[in-house]
């Protein structure tokens, strides 16, 4: 399959007063042309660092990318200058962001918000902009759009905001789009229907989808591969299948376990104790060794490498050793 | 919105009238007469001349006679120049006061939003420290020793500009910068801390995000909304440069219309008290008006009706 973006060995670190912050440790991960990576973890642990990254929408300073290569196409992002890669951003890839309330500007109306990236980035006329505007509004589910287009954020829902923002993202037909948790701000009912219209942008589209998120529900419908993420580290990768059934890591299996089932009869979610390492000192070893029921003495001390389960599953875990393999055979 | 409208100029109305009241009141309750100061008139002459001016006449009536005359907007002869009425001064000073207040308005609102934005773009550099500072300058020096420095300095010492009058546009500039010195610093720390905020807004980065150039989010997406609290203080900052005004025109010998209002009262002088008073509360409720107008116009959020439809 074509690989439409690889990141290899992103670090991206903030100087603050109180010291650095080593916010992405590291991250390797790939988006197959047409599919939907999911990145999966817990607040503060680098997920939307690494989607902002890949913008290049990082604040600079106070934030800096120190190592790492991000290849679009073949191309090193990491390395464009700042003009260049304005004319990426909003027609290559695009960003749907978590607030929809927040998102649009209160002072312009949505046609302008919505036809003022076609006008910056493509040489077409104020009709065929418009017309195009239309078709978008059309695509994300918004009726009479012609009316609409002169109205101002305010006189919209958030369910219909964000359907207004993903119809930003994607007026330029983008090859990729970054969700970052685009259904965290809005109520169930309507999460479904924007998970929906996402499935339904992919297949009339064809985009490519990074998605970030903390909630597994969302994951679960719509994800084709899920990397998790944790303390500025992508600790295990799979498809959907793979991580859901077969789990390797003990931090994943803590996430799958802290999700109500409807089909388990337990009573009460097993949390995970704890809290993640501080990122301003990580620990040079495994991060997730303090809340780990398996920790061992070496997980402190020397970070696990790649362990392949199949061609797709890969986990860094002192347990995927062979000694360990053999250990916990004989106790289970 | 034509509803809204004729609705704030009844208001409108209403608060020019209580400020007719209330100077009418200071007005005769404030000692002395007009022929007070005139050496050689004596009683008979002096009564003969209140009889004339209608000063003899019960307060009531004489508050229902300046009434009258506002209504008309003739407030008849001055007392103390009899060749000229109210509206002959009113007619030669309000257009260089105007034009004073225009040029100090302008140059205030552009000098203030620029350094703000310059300001907040180069959040804690050096440019921001010397911004700030230089505001908080502005805020606390007073605008007329401002203007006796500017004299001493670039007048006295150097030699560069006219000390005073108003003829040419060279005359314009140290009573300009005196008054607009204020204002300008009030508006750059205000635009400063605004646009910090919106900086930091979601859709900013969205617009960031749509690759747009830094100069259209600024000015498109950030400008109009950092500049709604900046509206809000126009009111405020339109009166403080309108009685900067009288200060200003004294200093710098300014034949505008602030000069008559300060020696009318000095003087007695009643129509032109009442004729400059009423003249600057309607012109400043005017503006007042108008900055809410204007705040609607850039905020669409302000509709100026309570309930929804059209």
């Amino acid at each position: 399959m074509e690989k439409i973006l690889e990141v290899e060995n992103l670090h991206v670190t903030f100087n603050t007063y109180g010291g650095t912050v080593q916010a992405v440790r590291g991250v390797d991960f790939h988006l197959n042309k047409g599919e939907t990576l999911a990145i999966v973890g817990e607040s503060g642990c680098g997920k939307s660092v690494t989607s902002n990254a890949i913008m290049r929408l990082i604040p600079d300073p106070p934030g800096k990318i120190t190592n790492g290569a991000i290849l679009f196409k073949g191309k090193d992002l990491a390395k464009y200058s700042e003009k260049k890669m304005r004319s990426i951003r909003g027609v290559d890839i695009s960003m749907i962001f978590q607030d929809p309330m927040t998102a649009l500007n209160p002072t312009l109306t949505i046609g302008t918000q919505l036809m003022e990236g076609l006008r910056a980035h493509r040489k077409v006329s104020g009709n065929k902009a418009k017309e195009k505007a239309i078709e978008m509004m059309d695509l994300v589910g918004i009726s009479n759009p012609e009316e609409r287009l002169k109205q101002y954020p305010h006189q919209f829902s958030g369910g219909m905001r964000q359907r207004i923002v993903i119809a930003i993202a994607l007026i330029c037909e983008p090859d990729l789009l970054i969700a970052d948790e685009p259904t965290t701000a809005l109520d169930v009912t309507i999460q479904a229907q924007i998970l929906e219209l996402f499935e339904k942008i992919q297949e009339s589209t064809g985009v490519s989808i990074i998605l970030i998120t903390h909630d597994l529900g969302v994951v679960a419908k719509i994800a084709d591969r899920i990397a998790v993420m944790y303390a500025g580290k992508i600790i295990e990768t799979g498809t959907k299948r793979e991580i859901f059934y077969d789990p390797q890591h003990p931090y994943t299996k803590g996430l799958l376990n802290s999700v109500p089932r409807l089909d388990l009869k337990e009573e009460r979610l097993t949390p995970i104790d704890g809290t993640p390492p501080d990122l301003f000192s990580p620990p040079a070893g495994c991060p997730f060794t303090a809340r780990c029921p398996f920790a061992m003495e070496v997980c402190n001390k020397v970070y696990p490498a790649d362990s392949e389960i199949t061609g797709s599953h890969k986990v860094n875990c002192w347990l995927q050793d062979e000694r360990a393999k053999q250990l916990l055979a004989t106790i289970i | 919105m034509l509803k809204y409208i004729s609705k704030r100029f009844a208001v409108m109305l209403v608060t020019l009238w209580i400020i007719i009241t209330l100077t009418f009141i200071l007005m005769v309750s404030v000692p002395g007469s007009p022929f007070n100061s005139d050496q050689s008139s004596n009683e008979t002459i002096k009564a003969n001349l209140e009889a004339h001016y209608n000063l003899d006449a019960p307060y009531h009536i004489q508050y229902f006679n300046y009434l009258k005359s506002v209504a008309t907007f003739d407030f008849g002869p001055s007392i103390k120049q009899p060749n000229q009425t109210v509206n002959d001064l009113l007619g030669r000073g309000f257009p260089i006061s105007l034009e004073l207040g225009i040029v100090t308005i302008v140059v205030a609102v552009i000098s203030g939003i620029i350094l703000g934005i310059i300001a907040a773009l180069r959040h804690n550099g050096f440019i921001d420290y010397m911004a700030m500072g230089f505001a908080v300058l502005g805020i606390s020096i007073p605008n007329f020793i401002l203007a006796t420095l500017l004299i001493q300095q670039l007048a006295v010492n150097l030699d560069i500009l006219p000390p005073a009058t108003w003829s040419s546009p060279a005359h314009m500039i140290m009573p300009v910068l005196a008054l607009a010195t204020g204002p300008m610093a009030i508006i750059a720390r205000l635009t400063r801390s605004t646009m910090l905020e919106v900086l930091t807004q979601d859709y900013i980065k969205m617009a960031r995000a749509k690759g747009l150039s830094p100069w259209k989010i600024v000015f498109k997406h950030a400008l109009r909304n950092a500049l709604m609290p900046v509206v809000t203080i126009m009111g405020t900052l339109l009166a403080s440069i309108l009685t900067g005004t009288f200060v200003i025109e004294q200093i710098f010998a300014i034949p505008g219309m602030g000069k008559y209002f300060v020696e009318s009262i000095n003087q007695r002088d009643y129509p032109v008290i009442m004729g400059t008073t009423v003249f600057y509360s309607a012109f400043l409720i005017l503006m007042l008006f108008l900055v809410d107008i204007a705040y609607g116009l850039l905020d669409p959020r302000i509709k100026f009706h309570k309930k929804g439809g059209e």
